[in-house]
Protein backbone atom coordinates (compact mmCIF):
# COMPACT_ATOMS: atom_id res chain seq x y z
CA UNK A 1 0.00 0.00 0.00
CA UNK A 2 3.05 1.97 0.57
CA UNK A 3 4.14 2.38 -2.86
CA UNK A 4 0.78 3.02 -4.23
CA UNK A 5 1.54 6.98 -4.38
CA UNK A 6 4.24 6.54 -6.05
CA UNK A 7 2.58 4.64 -8.99
CA UNK A 8 -0.62 6.47 -9.30
CA UNK A 9 -0.07 9.07 -11.11
CA UNK A 10 0.94 6.75 -13.81
CA UNK A 11 -2.01 4.90 -13.06
CA UNK A 12 -4.27 7.70 -14.22
CA UNK A 13 -2.01 8.06 -16.93
CA UNK A 14 -1.89 5.53 -18.77
CA UNK A 15 -5.40 4.89 -20.58
CA UNK A 16 -5.17 8.15 -22.44
CA UNK A 17 -0.94 7.18 -22.85
CA UNK A 18 -2.09 3.83 -24.26
CA UNK A 19 -4.44 5.53 -27.28
CA UNK A 20 -1.51 8.25 -28.00
CA UNK A 21 1.09 5.10 -28.48
CA UNK A 22 -1.03 2.89 -30.17
CA UNK A 23 -2.58 5.38 -32.43
CA UNK A 24 -0.27 8.16 -33.02
CA UNK A 25 3.60 7.40 -31.76
CA UNK A 26 3.68 3.62 -33.31
CA UNK A 27 1.93 4.80 -36.13
CA UNK A 28 4.46 7.07 -37.13
CA UNK A 29 7.44 4.31 -36.86
CA UNK A 30 5.28 1.64 -38.64
CA UNK A 31 4.49 5.20 -42.04
CA UNK A 32 8.60 5.20 -41.85
CA UNK A 33 9.19 1.19 -41.57
CA UNK A 34 6.36 1.08 -44.34
CA UNK A 35 8.31 3.46 -46.89
CA UNK A 36 10.83 0.89 -46.97
CA UNK A 37 9.28 -1.58 -48.21
CA UNK A 38 7.45 -2.81 -50.75
CA UNK A 39 4.17 -4.30 -50.19
CA UNK A 40 1.01 -4.71 -51.82
CA UNK A 41 -1.41 -5.20 -48.86
CA UNK A 42 -2.80 -8.76 -49.57
CA UNK A 43 0.94 -10.53 -49.88
CA UNK A 44 2.21 -12.58 -46.76
CA UNK A 45 5.30 -10.61 -46.65
CA UNK A 46 6.70 -7.20 -46.74
CA UNK A 47 10.15 -7.37 -48.98
CA UNK A 48 12.67 -4.62 -47.62
CA UNK A 49 13.65 -2.26 -50.56
CA UNK A 50 15.43 0.53 -49.16
CA UNK A 51 15.34 3.91 -50.46
CA UNK A 52 13.69 2.95 -53.52
CA UNK A 53 10.11 4.21 -52.82
CA UNK A 54 11.76 7.35 -52.33
CA UNK A 55 13.36 7.14 -55.54
CA UNK A 56 10.93 6.11 -57.48
CA UNK A 57 8.72 9.24 -55.84
CA UNK A 58 11.60 11.90 -56.55
CA UNK A 59 11.94 10.52 -60.22
CA UNK A 60 7.77 10.74 -60.48
CA UNK A 61 6.28 13.73 -62.65
CA UNK A 62 3.36 13.12 -60.48
CA UNK A 63 4.84 13.77 -57.07
CA UNK A 64 6.45 16.41 -58.38
CA UNK A 65 2.92 18.21 -59.22
CA UNK A 66 1.36 16.82 -56.13
CA UNK A 67 3.97 18.80 -54.29
CA UNK A 68 3.85 21.58 -56.29
CA UNK A 69 0.13 21.46 -55.74
CA UNK A 70 -0.20 21.06 -52.25
CA UNK A 71 2.19 24.60 -51.73
CA UNK A 72 0.49 26.51 -54.32
CA UNK A 73 -2.79 25.34 -52.46
CA UNK A 74 -1.39 26.03 -48.98
CA UNK A 75 0.10 29.26 -49.88
CA UNK A 76 -2.53 30.94 -51.56
CA UNK A 77 -5.35 29.71 -48.98
CA UNK A 78 -2.96 30.92 -46.22
CA UNK A 79 -1.92 34.70 -47.87
CA UNK A 80 -5.73 35.24 -48.69
CA UNK A 81 -7.23 34.25 -45.67
CA UNK A 82 -4.72 36.11 -42.93
CA UNK A 83 -4.37 38.94 -45.57
CA UNK A 84 -8.47 38.86 -45.47
CA UNK A 85 -8.74 37.88 -42.17
CA UNK A 86 -6.25 40.89 -40.78
CA UNK A 87 -8.40 43.91 -42.69
CA UNK A 88 -12.06 42.11 -41.26
CA UNK A 89 -10.91 41.91 -37.80
CA UNK A 90 -9.53 45.77 -37.99
CA UNK A 91 -12.76 46.56 -39.39
CA UNK A 92 -14.99 44.55 -37.41
CA UNK A 93 -13.68 45.08 -33.97
CA UNK A 94 -16.05 46.82 -32.57
CA UNK A 95 -19.08 45.77 -29.94
CA UNK A 96 -21.71 47.53 -31.82
CA UNK A 97 -24.53 44.85 -33.19
CA UNK A 98 -23.91 44.99 -36.38
CA UNK A 99 -20.19 44.12 -35.93
CA UNK A 100 -21.36 41.90 -34.06
CA UNK A 101 -23.27 40.04 -36.03
CA UNK A 102 -21.20 40.47 -38.90
CA UNK A 103 -18.29 38.82 -36.72
CA UNK A 104 -20.44 35.75 -35.88
CA UNK A 105 -21.54 35.02 -39.80
CA UNK A 106 -17.81 35.52 -40.85
CA UNK A 107 -16.92 32.33 -38.74
CA UNK A 108 -19.91 30.07 -39.15
CA UNK A 109 -18.66 28.44 -41.68
CA UNK A 110 -16.22 27.39 -39.52
CA UNK A 111 -18.41 25.14 -37.45
CA UNK A 112 -20.00 23.18 -40.27
CA UNK A 113 -18.83 19.96 -41.67
CA UNK A 114 -15.87 20.67 -44.67
CA UNK A 115 -18.35 17.44 -46.47
CA UNK A 116 -21.32 20.22 -46.20
CA UNK A 117 -19.26 22.74 -47.12
CA UNK A 118 -17.54 21.25 -49.82
CA UNK A 119 -21.02 19.55 -51.34
CA UNK A 120 -22.59 23.20 -51.16
CA UNK A 121 -19.71 24.83 -52.66
CA UNK A 122 -19.83 22.20 -55.69
CA UNK A 123 -23.43 23.35 -56.28
CA UNK A 124 -22.63 26.73 -55.81
CA UNK A 125 -19.93 26.55 -58.56
CA UNK A 126 -21.80 24.27 -60.85
CA UNK A 127 -20.80 25.47 -64.43
CA UNK A 128 -24.76 25.31 -65.62
CA UNK A 129 -26.96 26.61 -63.19
CA UNK A 130 -24.21 27.51 -60.45
CA UNK A 131 -24.92 30.51 -58.07
CA UNK A 132 -21.33 32.16 -59.22
CA UNK A 133 -21.67 31.57 -62.70
CA UNK A 134 -25.02 33.89 -61.79
CA UNK A 135 -23.20 36.26 -59.51
CA UNK A 136 -20.59 37.17 -62.81
CA UNK A 137 -23.40 37.29 -65.03
CA UNK A 138 -24.78 39.71 -63.15
CA UNK A 139 -21.36 41.97 -64.23
CA UNK A 140 -21.09 40.77 -67.74
CA UNK A 141 -17.84 38.38 -67.15
CA UNK A 142 -18.77 34.99 -68.76
CA UNK A 143 -19.36 31.45 -67.02
CA UNK A 144 -16.61 29.68 -65.80
CA UNK A 145 -15.78 26.32 -65.57
CA UNK A 146 -14.41 26.29 -61.56
CA UNK A 147 -13.92 22.92 -60.73
CA UNK A 148 -14.34 21.29 -64.12
CA UNK A 149 -11.09 23.53 -65.72
CA UNK A 150 -7.42 22.44 -64.46
CA UNK A 151 -6.57 26.42 -64.65
CA UNK A 152 -8.85 27.03 -62.24
CA UNK A 153 -9.62 24.45 -60.04
CA UNK A 154 -6.79 24.54 -57.66
CA UNK A 155 -8.31 28.04 -57.27
CA UNK A 156 -11.48 27.04 -56.71
CA UNK A 157 -10.55 24.98 -53.85
CA UNK A 158 -8.34 27.88 -52.58
CA UNK A 159 -11.60 29.94 -53.01
CA UNK A 160 -13.80 26.87 -50.34
CA UNK A 161 -11.16 27.18 -48.03
CA UNK A 162 -10.66 31.07 -46.99
CA UNK A 163 -14.78 31.30 -47.37
CA UNK A 164 -14.63 28.11 -44.25
CA UNK A 165 -11.25 29.53 -42.13
CA UNK A 166 -10.83 33.03 -42.64
CA UNK A 167 -13.70 33.80 -39.84
CA UNK A 168 -11.41 31.66 -37.54
CA UNK A 169 -8.84 33.62 -38.27
CA UNK A 170 -10.34 36.94 -38.08
CA UNK A 171 -11.60 36.62 -34.24
CA UNK A 172 -7.99 34.73 -33.47
CA UNK A 173 -6.97 38.70 -34.47
CA UNK A 174 -9.14 40.43 -32.76
CA UNK A 175 -8.73 38.53 -29.82
CA UNK A 176 -5.15 39.40 -30.49
CA UNK A 177 -6.36 43.29 -31.35
CA UNK A 178 -8.52 43.13 -27.97
CA UNK A 179 -5.45 42.30 -25.70
CA UNK A 180 -3.00 45.16 -26.77
CA UNK A 181 -2.55 47.20 -23.68
CA UNK A 182 -5.42 50.44 -24.27
CA UNK A 183 -2.40 53.05 -22.37
CA UNK A 184 -0.56 52.65 -25.95
CA UNK A 185 -3.01 53.99 -27.65
CA UNK A 186 -3.59 56.79 -25.18
CA UNK A 187 -0.50 57.55 -25.38
CA UNK A 188 -0.43 57.51 -29.06
CA UNK A 189 -3.33 59.69 -29.14
CA UNK A 190 -1.36 62.33 -26.86
CA UNK A 191 1.45 62.42 -29.45
CA UNK A 192 -1.41 63.25 -32.27
CA UNK A 193 0.00 60.01 -33.71
CA UNK A 194 -1.28 59.61 -37.83
CA UNK A 195 -3.51 56.32 -37.50
CA UNK A 196 -1.23 54.54 -40.14
CA UNK A 197 1.43 55.48 -37.79
CA UNK A 198 -0.38 53.82 -34.71
CA UNK A 199 -0.95 50.83 -36.76
CA UNK A 200 2.68 50.22 -37.95
CA UNK A 201 4.42 51.22 -34.76
CA UNK A 202 1.98 49.96 -32.23
CA UNK A 203 -0.95 47.60 -33.70
CA UNK A 204 1.51 45.29 -36.08
CA UNK A 205 4.35 44.53 -33.88
CA UNK A 206 2.34 43.84 -30.93
CA UNK A 207 -0.14 41.72 -32.92
CA UNK A 208 3.16 39.73 -34.68
CA UNK A 209 2.67 36.61 -32.44
CA UNK A 210 -0.60 36.44 -33.31
CA UNK A 211 0.02 36.41 -37.31
CA UNK A 212 3.31 34.01 -36.68
CA UNK A 213 0.75 31.80 -34.90
CA UNK A 214 -2.07 31.88 -37.58
CA UNK A 215 0.73 31.61 -40.27
CA UNK A 216 2.07 28.24 -38.74
CA UNK A 217 -1.39 26.88 -37.56
CA UNK A 218 -2.80 27.62 -41.22
CA UNK A 219 -0.02 26.19 -43.18
CA UNK A 220 -0.16 22.71 -41.29
CA UNK A 221 -4.18 22.81 -41.90
CA UNK A 222 -3.35 23.57 -45.43
CA UNK A 223 -0.65 20.84 -45.97
CA UNK A 224 -3.68 18.15 -45.13
CA UNK A 225 -5.94 19.58 -47.52
CA UNK A 226 -8.35 16.22 -48.40
CA UNK A 227 -11.96 16.37 -47.78
CA UNK A 228 -12.70 19.34 -50.42
CA UNK A 229 -10.59 17.26 -53.28
CA UNK A 230 -11.89 14.00 -52.84
CA UNK A 231 -15.46 15.58 -52.68
CA UNK A 232 -15.04 18.40 -55.27
CA UNK A 233 -12.20 16.78 -57.59
CA UNK A 234 -11.04 13.49 -57.09
CA UNK A 235 -8.05 14.95 -57.61
CA UNK A 236 -8.67 16.25 -61.48
CA UNK A 237 -8.83 17.43 -63.87
CA UNK A 238 -5.52 15.92 -65.05
CA UNK A 239 -4.06 16.27 -61.72
CA UNK A 240 -4.51 19.67 -61.13
CA UNK A 241 -5.88 19.02 -58.11
CA UNK A 242 -3.88 16.27 -56.54
CA UNK A 243 -2.63 16.99 -53.10
CA UNK A 244 -0.51 15.04 -50.26
CA UNK A 245 -3.17 13.30 -48.51
CA UNK A 246 -4.97 12.26 -51.53
CA UNK A 247 -2.46 10.98 -53.14
CA UNK A 248 -1.37 8.50 -50.42
CA UNK A 249 -4.85 7.66 -50.08
CA UNK A 250 -5.27 6.71 -53.70
CA UNK A 251 -1.81 4.98 -54.14
CA UNK A 252 -2.58 3.00 -50.40
CA UNK A 253 -6.26 2.47 -51.02
CA UNK A 254 -6.79 2.14 -55.13
CA UNK A 255 -3.40 0.94 -56.33
CA UNK A 256 -2.48 -0.81 -52.98
CA UNK A 257 1.30 0.47 -53.26
CA UNK A 258 1.27 0.56 -49.53
CA UNK A 259 5.17 1.52 -49.74
CA UNK A 260 5.32 4.12 -52.09
CA UNK A 261 2.38 5.68 -50.37
CA UNK A 262 3.68 5.58 -47.11
CA UNK A 263 6.89 7.32 -49.24
CA UNK A 264 4.62 10.44 -49.89
CA UNK A 265 3.63 9.87 -46.26
CA UNK A 266 7.04 10.45 -44.98
CA UNK A 267 7.61 13.41 -47.12
CA UNK A 268 4.21 14.97 -45.43
CA UNK A 269 5.54 14.21 -41.84
CA UNK A 270 8.80 15.70 -42.56
CA UNK A 271 7.20 19.20 -43.65
CA UNK A 272 4.78 18.92 -40.56
CA UNK A 273 7.76 18.82 -38.73
CA UNK A 274 9.67 21.70 -40.13
CA UNK A 275 6.63 23.82 -39.18
CA UNK A 276 5.94 22.16 -35.96
CA UNK A 277 9.68 22.89 -35.20
CA UNK A 278 8.62 27.15 -36.80
CA UNK A 279 6.27 27.13 -34.26
CA UNK A 280 8.00 25.65 -31.08
CA UNK A 281 10.91 28.14 -31.76
CA UNK A 282 8.21 31.18 -32.51
CA UNK A 283 6.49 29.99 -29.06
CA UNK A 284 9.95 30.37 -26.93
CA UNK A 285 10.89 34.07 -28.52
CA UNK A 286 6.96 34.87 -28.15
CA UNK A 287 7.98 34.55 -24.12
CA UNK A 288 10.87 36.46 -24.89
CA UNK A 289 8.76 39.98 -25.96
CA UNK A 290 6.62 39.58 -22.91
CA UNK B 1 -18.27 67.26 -42.92
CA UNK B 2 -21.02 66.07 -41.47
CA UNK B 3 -22.71 65.16 -44.82
CA UNK B 4 -19.50 62.67 -45.34
CA UNK B 5 -19.71 61.57 -42.40
CA UNK B 6 -22.92 60.37 -43.08
CA UNK B 7 -21.86 59.03 -45.86
CA UNK B 8 -19.34 56.90 -44.31
CA UNK B 9 -21.08 55.48 -42.29
CA UNK B 10 -23.90 54.38 -44.86
CA UNK B 11 -20.84 52.94 -46.54
CA UNK B 12 -19.53 51.03 -43.88
CA UNK B 13 -23.29 49.48 -43.08
CA UNK B 14 -23.67 48.60 -47.04
CA UNK B 15 -20.25 46.98 -46.46
CA UNK B 16 -21.07 45.09 -42.99
CA UNK B 17 -24.67 43.59 -44.74
CA UNK B 18 -22.31 42.51 -48.09
CA UNK B 19 -19.68 40.89 -45.71
CA UNK B 20 -22.82 39.17 -43.64
CA UNK B 21 -24.18 38.16 -47.22
CA UNK B 22 -21.29 36.83 -48.18
CA UNK B 23 -21.11 34.43 -45.53
CA UNK B 24 -24.63 33.72 -44.62
CA UNK B 25 -25.86 33.55 -48.30
CA UNK B 26 -24.82 29.90 -49.34
CA UNK B 27 -26.71 28.57 -46.41
CA UNK B 28 -30.09 30.25 -47.74
CA UNK B 29 -28.98 29.20 -51.32
CA UNK B 30 -28.48 25.68 -49.70
CA UNK B 31 -32.12 25.94 -47.78
CA UNK B 32 -33.96 26.99 -50.97
CA UNK B 33 -32.52 24.19 -53.08
CA UNK B 34 -33.24 21.36 -50.28
CA UNK B 35 -36.97 22.50 -51.57
CA UNK B 36 -36.75 22.67 -55.26
CA UNK B 37 -38.32 20.66 -57.72
CA UNK B 38 -35.69 19.24 -59.54
CA UNK B 39 -36.53 21.07 -62.87
CA UNK B 40 -36.65 24.20 -60.23
CA UNK B 41 -32.77 23.07 -59.47
CA UNK B 42 -32.10 23.96 -63.74
CA UNK B 43 -32.62 27.12 -63.91
CA UNK B 44 -30.48 29.99 -65.09
CA UNK B 45 -31.04 32.57 -63.38
CA UNK B 46 -32.15 30.80 -60.60
CA UNK B 47 -35.05 30.31 -58.87
CA UNK B 48 -35.01 31.88 -56.11
CA UNK B 49 -38.12 30.71 -53.69
CA UNK B 50 -39.60 27.23 -55.05
CA UNK B 51 -43.33 27.65 -56.30
CA UNK B 52 -43.99 24.34 -53.67
CA UNK B 53 -42.10 24.07 -50.57
CA UNK B 54 -41.45 20.17 -51.02
CA UNK B 55 -40.66 18.80 -47.77
CA UNK B 56 -41.04 15.17 -50.04
CA UNK B 57 -37.06 15.69 -51.11
CA UNK B 58 -36.30 15.10 -47.38
CA UNK B 59 -38.31 12.18 -47.35
CA UNK B 60 -36.75 11.24 -50.81
CA UNK B 61 -33.01 11.92 -49.33
CA UNK B 62 -33.80 10.41 -46.20
CA UNK B 63 -34.85 6.51 -47.94
CA UNK B 64 -32.29 6.89 -50.62
CA UNK B 65 -29.67 5.43 -48.07
CA UNK B 66 -29.55 3.99 -44.92
CA UNK B 67 -30.00 7.18 -43.29
CA UNK B 68 -31.14 5.99 -40.22
CA UNK B 69 -27.86 4.38 -39.47
CA UNK B 70 -26.06 7.08 -40.40
CA UNK B 71 -27.41 8.79 -37.98
CA UNK B 72 -27.40 6.39 -35.36
CA UNK B 73 -24.02 5.60 -36.36
CA UNK B 74 -22.95 9.43 -36.08
CA UNK B 75 -24.49 9.58 -32.54
CA UNK B 76 -23.19 6.46 -30.91
CA UNK B 77 -19.47 7.81 -32.28
CA UNK B 78 -19.66 11.17 -30.94
CA UNK B 79 -21.25 10.09 -27.88
CA UNK B 80 -18.72 7.45 -27.03
CA UNK B 81 -15.86 9.61 -27.68
CA UNK B 82 -16.80 12.19 -25.56
CA UNK B 83 -17.65 9.66 -22.70
CA UNK B 84 -14.58 7.86 -23.02
CA UNK B 85 -11.86 10.93 -23.48
CA UNK B 86 -14.33 12.48 -20.21
CA UNK B 87 -12.87 9.14 -18.79
CA UNK B 88 -9.54 9.16 -19.99
CA UNK B 89 -8.13 12.83 -20.04
CA UNK B 90 -9.62 14.00 -16.60
CA UNK B 91 -7.34 11.28 -14.36
CA UNK B 92 -4.29 12.41 -16.85
CA UNK B 93 -4.98 15.91 -16.33
CA UNK B 94 -4.94 15.86 -12.61
CA UNK B 95 -2.37 13.63 -12.49
CA UNK B 96 -0.43 15.95 -14.39
CA UNK B 97 -1.41 19.18 -12.74
CA UNK B 98 -1.16 18.01 -8.79
CA UNK B 99 1.34 15.35 -8.82
CA UNK B 100 5.49 15.47 -9.03
CA UNK B 101 6.46 12.46 -10.84
CA UNK B 102 9.56 10.73 -12.42
CA UNK B 103 9.24 11.31 -15.80
CA UNK B 104 6.29 14.11 -15.98
CA UNK B 105 7.87 16.41 -17.75
CA UNK B 106 8.55 13.53 -20.67
CA UNK B 107 5.39 11.94 -20.64
CA UNK B 108 3.68 15.23 -20.78
CA UNK B 109 6.07 16.63 -23.50
CA UNK B 110 5.57 12.90 -25.51
CA UNK B 111 1.61 13.57 -25.28
CA UNK B 112 1.33 16.96 -26.46
CA UNK B 113 4.16 16.39 -29.38
CA UNK B 114 0.41 14.03 -30.73
CA UNK B 115 -1.18 16.97 -31.25
CA UNK B 116 1.06 17.53 -34.13
CA UNK B 117 0.24 14.59 -35.79
CA UNK B 118 -3.05 14.75 -37.71
CA UNK B 119 -5.20 12.12 -38.78
CA UNK B 120 -4.21 12.45 -42.52
CA UNK B 121 -1.12 12.02 -41.92
CA UNK B 122 -1.27 8.10 -40.09
CA UNK B 123 -4.47 7.01 -41.67
CA UNK B 124 -2.64 4.08 -43.77
CA UNK B 125 -0.87 2.93 -40.79
CA UNK B 126 -3.38 3.06 -38.12
CA UNK B 127 -5.71 1.59 -40.97
CA UNK B 128 -2.99 -1.41 -41.54
CA UNK B 129 -3.43 -1.92 -37.54
CA UNK B 130 -6.94 -2.15 -36.98
CA UNK B 131 -7.33 -4.39 -40.51
CA UNK B 132 -4.90 -6.76 -38.41
CA UNK B 133 -6.98 -6.67 -35.27
CA UNK B 134 -9.80 -7.41 -37.82
CA UNK B 135 -11.46 -4.09 -36.55
CA UNK B 136 -12.06 -2.42 -40.12
CA UNK B 137 -15.23 -1.02 -41.19
CA UNK B 138 -16.45 -1.20 -37.52
CA UNK B 139 -17.49 1.54 -35.15
CA UNK B 140 -14.82 0.76 -32.58
CA UNK B 141 -12.66 1.75 -35.40
CA UNK B 142 -14.01 5.06 -35.33
CA UNK B 143 -13.64 5.46 -31.78
CA UNK B 144 -10.51 4.15 -30.29
CA UNK B 145 -7.97 6.37 -31.73
CA UNK B 146 -9.88 9.38 -30.40
CA UNK B 147 -10.58 7.70 -26.67
CA UNK B 148 -8.14 9.94 -25.43
CA UNK B 149 -7.27 14.20 -26.73
CA UNK B 150 -3.88 15.43 -26.40
CA UNK B 151 -5.96 19.16 -26.54
CA UNK B 152 -8.65 18.17 -23.45
CA UNK B 153 -5.42 17.34 -21.37
CA UNK B 154 -3.83 20.34 -22.15
CA UNK B 155 -6.79 22.61 -21.50
CA UNK B 156 -7.90 20.94 -18.47
CA UNK B 157 -4.52 20.49 -17.00
CA UNK B 158 -4.44 24.08 -17.31
CA UNK B 159 -7.92 24.60 -15.06
CA UNK B 160 -7.02 21.75 -13.01
CA UNK B 161 -3.75 24.04 -12.11
CA UNK B 162 -5.84 26.63 -11.04
CA UNK B 163 -7.65 24.85 -8.26
CA UNK B 164 -6.86 26.99 -5.18
CA UNK B 165 -4.70 24.50 -2.88
CA UNK B 166 -6.60 25.66 0.74
CA UNK B 167 -10.06 23.70 -0.92
CA UNK B 168 -8.15 20.83 -1.95
CA UNK B 169 -6.03 20.60 1.82
CA UNK B 170 -9.25 21.43 3.83
CA UNK B 171 -10.85 17.83 1.66
CA UNK B 172 -7.42 16.23 2.55
CA UNK B 173 -8.13 16.80 5.75
CA UNK B 174 -11.37 15.43 5.74
CA UNK B 175 -10.52 12.32 5.16
CA UNK B 176 -11.58 12.66 1.68
CA UNK B 177 -9.72 10.24 -1.16
CA UNK B 178 -7.89 11.38 -4.06
CA UNK B 179 -10.30 9.64 -6.04
CA UNK B 180 -13.14 11.92 -4.53
CA UNK B 181 -11.29 15.46 -4.93
CA UNK B 182 -10.86 14.68 -8.27
CA UNK B 183 -14.98 13.84 -9.10
CA UNK B 184 -16.36 16.32 -6.48
CA UNK B 185 -13.87 19.09 -6.02
CA UNK B 186 -12.00 19.40 -9.47
CA UNK B 187 -14.10 18.78 -11.74
CA UNK B 188 -16.92 20.83 -10.74
CA UNK B 189 -14.35 23.80 -10.37
CA UNK B 190 -12.96 23.22 -13.93
CA UNK B 191 -16.56 22.79 -15.12
CA UNK B 192 -16.68 25.63 -17.83
CA UNK B 193 -13.53 24.24 -19.55
CA UNK B 194 -14.77 20.91 -19.51
CA UNK B 195 -17.64 22.06 -21.32
CA UNK B 196 -15.62 24.29 -23.82
CA UNK B 197 -13.55 21.16 -24.29
CA UNK B 198 -16.83 19.17 -24.59
CA UNK B 199 -18.29 21.28 -27.39
CA UNK B 200 -15.20 21.37 -29.52
CA UNK B 201 -15.04 17.83 -29.89
CA UNK B 202 -18.46 16.87 -30.46
CA UNK B 203 -18.13 18.92 -33.10
CA UNK B 204 -14.83 17.96 -34.28
CA UNK B 205 -16.21 14.43 -34.07
CA UNK B 206 -19.54 15.03 -35.80
CA UNK B 207 -18.35 16.85 -38.41
CA UNK B 208 -15.43 14.82 -39.25
CA UNK B 209 -16.02 13.14 -42.95
CA UNK B 210 -12.01 11.58 -43.14
CA UNK B 211 -11.89 9.08 -40.63
CA UNK B 212 -15.17 7.00 -41.13
CA UNK B 213 -14.30 7.46 -45.10
CA UNK B 214 -10.78 5.91 -44.36
CA UNK B 215 -11.87 3.50 -41.92
CA UNK B 216 -15.46 2.34 -43.14
CA UNK B 217 -16.49 0.37 -46.38
CA UNK B 218 -19.84 -0.94 -45.74
CA UNK B 219 -23.14 1.32 -45.62
CA UNK B 220 -24.07 -0.14 -41.74
CA UNK B 221 -20.83 1.43 -40.17
CA UNK B 222 -20.43 4.53 -42.33
CA UNK B 223 -21.41 8.46 -40.69
CA UNK B 224 -23.84 11.11 -41.55
CA UNK B 225 -21.11 13.18 -43.17
CA UNK B 226 -19.52 10.37 -45.63
CA UNK B 227 -23.59 9.11 -46.64
CA UNK B 228 -24.47 12.52 -47.13
CA UNK B 229 -21.22 13.04 -49.78
CA UNK B 230 -22.53 9.79 -51.24
CA UNK B 231 -26.03 11.49 -52.36
CA UNK B 232 -23.75 13.11 -54.91
CA UNK B 233 -22.47 9.51 -56.38
CA UNK B 234 -25.86 7.80 -56.28
CA UNK B 235 -27.53 10.48 -58.59
CA UNK B 236 -24.82 11.15 -60.22
CA UNK B 237 -24.58 14.79 -59.32
CA UNK B 238 -27.59 15.48 -61.11
CA UNK B 239 -30.20 16.06 -57.85
CA UNK B 240 -28.83 18.89 -56.17
CA UNK B 241 -32.10 19.34 -54.60
CA UNK B 242 -32.00 15.49 -52.81
CA UNK B 243 -28.09 16.45 -52.23
CA UNK B 244 -29.23 19.90 -50.66
CA UNK B 245 -31.74 18.23 -48.45
CA UNK B 246 -29.38 15.30 -47.39
CA UNK B 247 -26.89 18.46 -46.72
CA UNK B 248 -29.35 20.16 -44.32
CA UNK B 249 -29.71 16.80 -41.82
CA UNK B 250 -25.98 17.06 -41.06
CA UNK B 251 -25.94 21.07 -41.00
CA UNK B 252 -28.94 21.63 -39.06
CA UNK B 253 -28.18 19.86 -35.72
CA UNK B 254 -24.45 22.00 -35.41
CA UNK B 255 -26.53 25.74 -36.76
CA UNK B 256 -28.84 24.58 -33.89
CA UNK B 257 -25.82 24.09 -31.38
CA UNK B 258 -24.09 27.40 -32.38
CA UNK B 259 -27.26 29.60 -31.97
CA UNK B 260 -27.74 28.22 -28.62
CA UNK B 261 -24.07 28.44 -27.30
CA UNK B 262 -22.90 30.31 -29.62
CA UNK B 263 -20.13 32.35 -26.63
CA UNK B 264 -19.30 28.91 -25.60
CA UNK B 265 -18.57 27.53 -28.97
CA UNK B 266 -16.48 30.84 -30.16
CA UNK B 267 -14.73 30.67 -27.16
CA UNK B 268 -14.08 26.68 -27.54
CA UNK B 269 -12.28 27.31 -31.08
CA UNK B 270 -10.89 30.05 -31.13
CA UNK B 271 -9.46 31.50 -27.59
CA UNK B 272 -8.68 28.67 -26.36
CA UNK B 273 -6.71 27.76 -29.65
CA UNK B 274 -4.98 31.16 -28.66
CA UNK B 275 -4.26 30.88 -25.35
Amino acid sequence: MKSWPIIRPYVMIAPALIVFLLFFIYPIYYMVYLSLHSWDFISPTKDFVGLSNFQQLLNSSEFAKVLSNTLVYTFGTVVFSITLALFLALWLNRSTRIHRLAQTAVFSPYIISLASIALLWLWMMDPDFGLLNWLLSLVGIPKQPWLTDQNTALFSLILVAVWKGVGFNTLVFIAGLQSIPKDLYEAADLDQSPKWRTFYKITLPMLTPTLFFLVVTNVIVSFQVFDTVHIMTLGGPVNSTNTLVFNIYMHGFRFFNIGYASAVGVILLILLAIMTWLYFRLLSKRVHYQ
Amino acid sequence: MKLLNYLLKGLNWVLLLTVILIFIFPFFWMITTAFKSFSETMMFPPKWIPDQWLWQNFVDAWQSGPFLHYYINSITVTVSILVLQFLTVIPASYAFARYRFKGDRFLFALIMITLMIPAQLIFLPVYLQMSSWGLIDSLASLIIPFASSAFGIFLIRQAFKQVPNELIEAARLDQASEWKIMWKIMVPYAKPTIITFALFSFITHWNDYFWPLVMTNSELSRTLPVGIARLRDIDSGASWNLVMAGNMLLVVPILVIFFLAQRHIIKAFVYTGVK
